[in-house]
């Protein structure tokens, strides 16, 4: 082969492409029509042969809607610290669902889809992104359903263009953070299967690390009575599911619970007043 | 080859100096981990797949590498159409790569015939308008016309890897590569996909094979590698690595 060095030399490097050579999420914009095909792949096929369907979409949150309102609630007494409890506890909900499905779908994304990843060269950034989006997909029913429950309290009497854009704020710092840490442990998990467990637990504790079931006040007033340092409260707050729930809060639970916000306002102030 | 011949042709595919070194573990568990560590046994060791492969082909060629299993060949091939980095050297590529590498990777059980062709060519790196503008073309080349809008859950496997297979070789490409999958099928589609190739080499686009199916490697191609243990061991006419390969 003694043409072969020639020819090396003659033709200019730049006409040529490395293979494999990944865009980063520029890659996505680029493979866009496949990935609107992988979240229809993902959005159709997720209740194939079931026959309650999409119906499990609310079922699940309902369930848990119902088990943390009796308890935390009724039992335990919630209800008479935050009023509209409910609406309180499920604008939570609806976006610790969020988090839970795009970063728990995001992480598993790369390993099931082994057979692709390893014979076919496409960006795999792709999967973790359909992913995130299906979780989305999924959550527009509950935030309907959330929805019409204001709207039937007088939501619309009160709402502002703060209301609608927090909605949009929060849906968006949680994709953006589950698809950044579903990367992260789906890349994990392709060498160490232990993120999948990892993952399960971090979910676990989220529900718990960000103001769904109590108010943050109460974790404020909690530090201050321990002794704690201070600046715990503001890691706590620094957690992006604490800022996103917070601002479903304002976009939901806010607007229909004005008129009993103002008075805890007054009373709030009356007993710092007193300390 | 003469230089003046060498002028026409244009290198498609660079492989420079080429190095790909796999880790192999031993230890598959945090036990077995301590335990390999306590009594001095390597954790790891290295596989040395290819060493310093130097290869280019030039556009419109259609070249088999041939070899034993584990000489590297899949390897090769997956370094060109970039599912792998090389650990050293370069791999340079002009045009667009397809691999029929694993044909029926992106098949989706639960959806049609219709939607895993669009879903499978996209995979492929094909637009929409591509697509649409060939569907037709891909389903009559499949033959399963009538069972498009089943489920491929419901296909034989035949059927599946007939579909799988037209989707795969309708991409648009300058260079296919094709691992070890001309065994589709029944002889009817296996001479349909013969044609097939032969008129992707007709129309200058280049080809890269690997198969241990010499008869149609001697058919296809008229230039033969042979790889062995990482590296290049014969470059030539097809015949003389067909023959290298025999021995």
């Amino acid at each position: 082969m003694p043409d072969q060095r020639d020819l090396f030399q003659r033709v200019p490097r730049s006409e040529f492409d490395v293979p494999g050579k990944a865009g980063g999420l520029l890659d996505v914009f680029r493979w866009h029509y496949l990935l609107r095909l992988l979240v229809r792949t993902g959005v159709t096929t997720r209740y194939r042969n079931s026959v309650l369907g999409w119906t499990w979409s609310y079922v699940r949150p309902a369930a848990q809607f119902l088990v943390f309102w009796i308890v935390l609630g009724l039992f335990l007494n919630l209800e008479r610290g935050i009023p509209n409890y409910a609406v309180y506890l499920f604008a939570g909900i609806v976006v610790i669902n969020l988090f839970s499905e795009g970063f728990k779908n995001a992480t598993s994304s790369i390993v099931g889809n082994a057979p692709l990843v390893r014979k076919v060269y496409l960006p795999r950034q792709l999967f973790a992104v359909s992913a995130v989006i299906v979780a989305f997909v999924h959550f527009l029913p509950q935030v309907g359903l959330l929805l019409l429950v204001c709207l039937l309290l007088g939501w619309i009497t009160n709402v502002t263009i703060f209301s609608i854009l927090a909605i949009f704020a929060g849906a968006i710092i949680v994709m953006v953070f589950a698809l950044g840490l579903g990367l992260l442990f789906g890349a994990m998990n392709v060498r160490y299967r232990d993120a999948e467990n990892i993952v399960e637990l971090l979910l676990l504790l989220a529900t718990w690390a960000s103001p769904v079931l109590y108010s943050w006040i109460m974790v404020k007033d909690a530090i201050t009575e321990l002794g704690w340092p201070s600046w715990l409260l503001e890691v706590y707050m620094l957690n992006p599911i604490t800022q996103a729930v917070e601002l479903f809060h304002f976009a939901f639970w806010s607007p229909v619970t004005e008129t009993t916000l103002r008075s805890r306002r007054l009373w709030r102030s009356t007993r710092s007043g007193r300390s | 080859m003469t230089s003046q011949f060498a002028a026409d042709l244009q290198p498609s595919i660079i492989v420079d100096d080429v190095y790909k070194t796999f880790t192999l573990n031993h230890a598959f568990s945090l036990k077995d981990t301590i335990v390999s560590w306590v009594r001095g046994r390597k954790l790891t060791s290295q596989f040395e797949a290819l060493k310093g492969l130097d290869i280019v082909i030039n556009e419109g060629e259609s070249v088999a590498i041939l070899g034993l299993n584990g000489s590297g060949k899949s390897t090769l091939l997956k370094l060109v159409s970039g599912v792998m980095q090389p650990d050293g050297g370069s791999v340079l590529t002009r045009g667009r790569v397809a691999g029929l590498i694993e044909v029926g990777a992106g098949f989706h059980p639960e959806l049609s015939g219709r939607e895993n062709v669009f879903l499978n060519a996209a995979i492929l790196g094909m637009s929409r308008k591509e697509i649409e503008a060939r569907y037709d073309e891909i389903v009559a080349f499949s033959g399963i016309e009538q069972f498009i809008d089943q489920e491929v859950k419901h296909y034989s496997s035949g059927m599946f890897m007939r579909l799988a297979f037209s989707v795969a070789i309708h991409v648009n490409l300058d260079i296919l590569l094709v691992d070890e999958i001309l065994s589709v099928g029944d002889a009817p589609f296996r001479e349909k996909c013969r044609l097939k190739f032969q008129e992707l080499i007709e129309r200058r686009k280049t080809l890269v094979v690997v198969s241990h199916d010499m008869e149609m490697v001697r058919e296809l191609c008229t230039r033969g590698i042979v790889i062995n243990k990482g590296t290049v061991v014969y470059d030539g006419p097809v015949e003389g690595a067909v023959a290298q390969v025999e021995n």
